[in-house]
């Protein structure tokens, strides 16, 4: 098989990003973690944009996914980077395989809410389960990967090198089912629905599974995010973490796989300097953040790249 | 390309590079301590706890650095260096205060960090402060499951946990309410509410085993509206009525219970009340039970530290009296403190070289020189120092975690003002558990002071 371009240089960043892990600040190492955690649970939410649907609750996936993972290590104790992903990523697509089934019937508004509301019934059930650290959360420990066992400096780069290596992974599976011929019906599906049914492909299915893609990367950010942070809590889950993932969507545009990575980098990077230098005012930033995007770049950070391609 | 593309890639490369680059190295000369602070900025608790916390913090840092300090406080700054402070909004929860202390530590180079009122974020920071290797005092968090369920020696926390609001709570109650059968409680949903009527519960079912937990309302963080939980506590007909709500929360309730009469029979406990006592006059019904998690605020003797955080506070706040997150910030700066210092002098103590004449300049200026980290955390496990509300003494979580007494009193309004009268002390050692005993297990087994 012959890869694209995009996915030649997702390759090439991914392993020139993991190469140079050594020597970047512990700080650029700890950034770029929550930033492509963050950017594989977006790469979800693009998927969903790309077919025409938000999801205000996106946060559930990846707040069980951390929570699968963690509770690998808590209770089972089995505290394997790798097993705590697959863990989270299996436990996501099974709760959207089932939840699927109704929320695939729904659009627009209707989808939106209704996500927001299988978000905040896991975050009622959390905050209620006081073996689980309620509110307060629990810490999880990754002690080894793939049976190594790892600590101290070693721990810190595999699980650096692991988060670099699940986004490429992540993204290059996704780019290249965005150029297969069911891929391509997502913007179809969005554009017009109706069409899509006359051409012979069914929209309620092709919805399902990409709720269920959404979810699935959605459960290995959370995964991912829950042995690079070492704690999580029931906030994973709540709206505002979801909020946040349509707001580094919506910055990112759905133009490549590329584009939730750098947004979610954008907006960890803004979002973490502005807590330093303005601890008063960093929501105001965000918030102007936001607003130049929206009112400048209609299609979000992408397409600043894409204009090239433009007559 | 576009030349606007252009311009876009080199400016997200920039951005790129910049935040990627290596941070400027290390002063090699300390001329500064830098302390990040972190306390919630925004949110329902940056009201009553957060900002408080960051008054106090301001207040203190500026007159330590002027040398204004009381005794045994009088030396500028931490150890002759002048503090400079890092504030950081402690709002979005565990995973982001962690990222957030990465920062502070790896971009800001902070020597330490003070703060978190948050359970969870205390949690949270604590394993990453000890992977990092910084000193981090925790400010006003109360969970016992910090140093219960694990030990550190990068972390300490300067404030007593939870626990022993509870069971000074009931002490206080059966003092002065021998005969109470019927109890009742109404805490918000969420770790703190739960763990405190937990404790609550644990401790009336310990000493008065004859009581009955009549009805238990848990209305959710932040709800605002308590019509049905007040409904079931009246048909609950209690005797006492048990509460650790706060903030807008707290102000909210009693707006709502007093015209049903909810408290005209029942005794109504507050076990963390104090902070907003000067914004419910009128709301309080008198000889309410009100706690200020320590003996804070209203309830700390009057001392010199005392009465030098008041005057600091008052000129803050536009002359507010410090509420008990201020008197646990003052903890947290006056500990850390003590402890360089302490480090300090053992090492200049121990290294003049009496009659030896080798390498005396290189000695002395080791001996000089600010006490590192290793050297304040010796020198701040088992300290024992004096804070505004009385001795604080670092004696669990293996000389991490602080006990001090506290106390509870009964309000009366009196000119307007939430005055507080019949106030009774505990010694810690009565309230807290022994060393290597979980905070419930303690209770459950009838307060044994051994293992």
């Amino acid at each position: 098989m012959k890869l694209d371009r995009t996915s030649v240089a997702l390759l090439a960043v991914g392993a020139v990003l993991i190469a140079v892990g050594p020597v970047l600040p512990k700080w650029g190492v700890s950034l770029l973690n929550v930033s492509l955690c963050y950017g594989i649970v977006v790469l979800g939410m693009m998927l969903m944009m790309r077919t025409g649907l938000v999801s205000f609750g996106h946060g559930l996936y990846y707040c069980i996914g951390a929570y699968a993972g963690g509770l690998l290590d808590h209770y089972l104790k089995l505290p394997d980077m790798l097993l705590m992903v697959a863990g989270g990523a299996l436990s996501a697509a099974v709760v959207a395989t089932i939840l699927g089934f109704l929320l695939a019937k729904y659009r627009d508004i209707f989808f939106a809410m209704l996500s927001l509301a299988f978000s905040m019934i896991l975050y009622g059930l959390l905050t209620k389960s006081a073996s689980l650290g309620s509110t307060d959360g629990f810490n999880v420990a990754a002690k080894s990967i793939a049976g190594v066992a790892v600590n101290g400096e070693g721990r810190q780069f595999a699980a650096y090198a692991l988060t670099v290596a699940l986004a490429a992974v992540c993204a290059l599976l996704l780019n290249l089912y965005l150029r297969s011929h069911r891929g391509r019906l997502a913007e179809a599906i969005r554009d017009n629905e109706l069409r899509v049914e006359y051409m012979g492909a069914s929209v309620r299915n092709i919805v399902h599974l990409h709720y269920i893609m959404a979810a699935t990367f959605a459960g290995i950010g959370g995964a991912m995010m829950s042995i690079n942070i070492g704690h999580i809590d029931p906030e994973m889950t709540y709206w505002p973490q979801s909020g946040e993932f349509v707001f580094i969507g919506i910055l990112s545009g759905t133009g490549s796989v590329f584009a939730p990575m750098l947004g979610a980098l954008l907006f960890e990077t803004i979002r973490s300097f502005a807590y330093e230098y303005s601890p008063n005012t960093w929501q105001m930033v965000l918030g102007i953040t936001m607003l130049i995007v929206i009112v400048f770049l209609p299609g979000g950070l992408w397409s600043l790249f894409r204009q090239r391609r433009a007559p | 390309m576009s030349r606007i593309t252009h311009a876009a890639v080199a400016a997200l490369a920039t951005v790129v590079v910049s935040v990627l680059a290596p941070a400027p190295a290390q002063a090699v000369q300390k001329t500064t301590f830098r302390i990040g602070f972190v306390t919630f900025l925004s949110g329902p608790a940056a009201g009553p706890f957060g900002v408080p916390a960051k008054l106090a913090a301001e207040a203190i840092v500026e007159s330590l650095n002027a040398g204004k300090g009381p005794a045994p406080y009088q030396v500028k700054g931490i150890g002759s260096l002048p503090i400079e402070l890092v504030v950081v909004d402690e709002a979005g929860g565990g995973t982001k205060q962690v990222s957030e202390f990465r920062s502070l530590v790896e971009r800001q180079n902070v020597d330490a960090v003070i703060g978190y009122i948050g359970s969870g974020d205390c949690l949270a920071i604590a394993p990453v402060a000890e992977e990092l290797k910084m000193l981090t005092v925790l400010v006003d968090c109360g969970t016992p499951r910090v140093f219960e369920e694990a030990s550190y020696k990068y972390v300490f926390r300067t404030r007593a946990h939870a626990t022993m609001d509870a069971v000074a709570a009931t002490l206080y109650l059966l003092d002065n309410r021998p005969a109470v059968k019927r109890i009742t409680g109404i805490n918000q949903n969420y770790a703190y509410g739960q763990d405190s009527w937990n404790d609550f519960e644990a401790t009336i079912k310990t000493i008065r085993p004859d009581a009955e937990i009549i009805s238990s309302q848990m209305p959710k963080f932040g709800a605002g509206q308590y019509g049905a939980e007040i409904s079931a506590l009246l048909s609950a007909n209690p005797d006492v009525i048990h509460s650790s709500l706060w903030g807008g929360d707290l102000e909210a309730f009693m707006l709502q219970a007093q015209p049903r009469d909810l408290f005209k029979r029942a005794q109504l406990i507050l076990v963390a009340g104090e902070p907003y006592l000067h914004r419910l006059p009128g709301k309080i019904p008198d000889g309410t039970i009100i706690g200020a998690r320590g003996a804070n605020g209203a309830f700390a003797p009057d001392s010199p530290i005392k009465r030098w955080l008041t005057e600091l506070y008052k000129g803050k706040s536009g002359g507010l009296d410090p509420n008990y997150p201020a008197y646990s910030v003052a903890n947290a700066f006056l500990g850390l403190k003590t402890a360089f210092e302490k480090a300090q002098r053992t090492k200049i103590g121990s290294a003049i070289p009496m009659g030896a004449a080798k390498n005396v300049k290189e000695e002395m200026e080791k001996a000089y020189a600010p006490a590192n980290t290793e050297e304040a955390i010796a020198s701040f496990e088992n300290l024992v120092f004096d804070g505004p509300a009385g001795k604080v003494r670092m004696a669990l979580g293996k000389g991490h975690q602080a006990v001090q007494g506290t106390a509870y009193g009964t309000t009366r309004l009196e000119n307007g003002v939430i005055k507080l009268g019949n106030i009774k002390y505990y010694d810690a050692d009565r309230v807290t558990p022994p060393e290597g005993v979980s905070s419930l297990d303690w209770i459950k087994s009838g307060f044994r002071k051994t293992k």
